[in-house]
């Protein structure tokens, strides 16, 4: 065998392992389980200390039920709209896979800056990050989400420019796949969030 | 080629957009549900038709509502009703000791605070 063949042979399965996917697909699904742990020590902490507020407004003085559901409308838009753009990647479509693509990173965005103004809005109604332990939780779990979701939207961005440089043919879909199952991750957390620290938070 | 075109596609066959967007009509109705569940419950609706009878179900459907959306994405946009299982085991087994945390560390605020059982934070 030449050594053409060899360095040919060694590049095509440089990604490959003994089972049939590639190993970034596993390792991103290891590391989606290693943060499942991650945001139930959150939300857990988050229900233990969510009625702890002496002082400073609790659940029903500061959230609004309108504004979160805008929120998880557009979270589920985006995994709506990162699906397409995958479809679109696999099928050598280039414009749809761009447009979707755009439109996601577009929710991203919205997302993030509804959490400044939802952030802003409690710290001026009087809950700051140390004025009770329900402000602590709460801001450090939807924080933290948050914190994912500004990498998500910047992962997507760097896929959005391979894309419009056309390094992004279907043979490398899998490259928008990766952080397309990062991004639902994100999705499936506030999934759990909106219920869990928002409705229940809300009833009497 | 089969095994290729699968290759392209991360280890799965490609899923037509007909089937995503069936998906997306699902979740958004299943939020609209939550959401609906809570004005009944305990919003603006509160009194009104079923409110009575879904009150004391509160917890257990908003969480199996939630449950249904989480294993929609997860299954479909995320597709692990496709792809290999060994990557469905992965998750699962995540989830698995995600549960058993949540559990063991409301047991322990609650022994430690002297309200074991009583102290479950729901």
């Amino acid at each position: 065998m030449s050594s053409a063949t060899l360095a040919h042979d060694e590049a095509h399965e440089g990604h490959h392992t003994s089972l049939p996917i590639d190993n970034r697909k596993l390792a991103i699904w290891t590391f989606i389980g290693s943060e499942c742990l991650f945001f139930a020590t959150l939300i857990s902490t988050f229900l233990i200390y969510k009625d702890n507020h002496p002082k400073g407004p609790g659940p029903k003085e500061i959230f609004e039920v309108g504004l979160v559901t805008a929120g998880t409308a557009v979270l589920l838009f985006s995994s709506f709209f990162v699906v397409m753009a995958l479809n679109g990647a696999q099928e050598g479509n280039r414009k749809k896979m761009l447009g979707w693509l755009a439109a996601t990173i577009f929710c991203g965005l919205f997302f993030l800056g509804m959490q400044v103004y939802e952030f802003n809005h409690f710290y001026h109604e009087g809950l700051g990050y140390t004025t009770n332990l329900f402000g602590t939780s709460f801001y450090t779990l939807t924080g933290f989400h948050g914190t994912h979701v500004a990498i998500g939207t910047l992962w997507l961005i760097t896929v959005f420019k391979d894309a419009v440089k056309g390094n992004l043919p279907p043979a490398k879909a899998l490259n928008l796949e990766l952080a397309a199952l990062y991004w639902h991750f994100v999705d499936v957390v506030w999934i759990i969030i909106f219920p869990v620290v928002y409705l229940m938070s809300l009833r009497s | 080629m089969a095994s290729h075109a699968a290759d392209a596609h991360g280890g799965h066959a490609p899923t037509s957009s007909g089937k995503y967007i069936q998906i997306a009509v699902i979740l958004f109705t299943l939020t609209a549900l939550e959401v609906l569940l809570y004005e009944l419950c305990y919003g603006s609706l509160k009194g009104a038709g079923m409110a009575t009878a879904l009150s004391p179900w509160f917890v257990e459907l908003l969480l199996g509502l939630s449950a249904l959306k989480f294993w929609f994405v997860a299954m479909f946009y995320m597709h692990l009703k496709q792809d290999i299982k060994i990557l469905s085991w992965v998750f699962a087994f995540s989830l698995v000791i995600a549960v058993v945390v949540i559990v063991a560390l409301f047991i322990l605020f609650a022994y430690t605070r002297g309200l074991f059982w009583a102290g479950v934070p729901w």
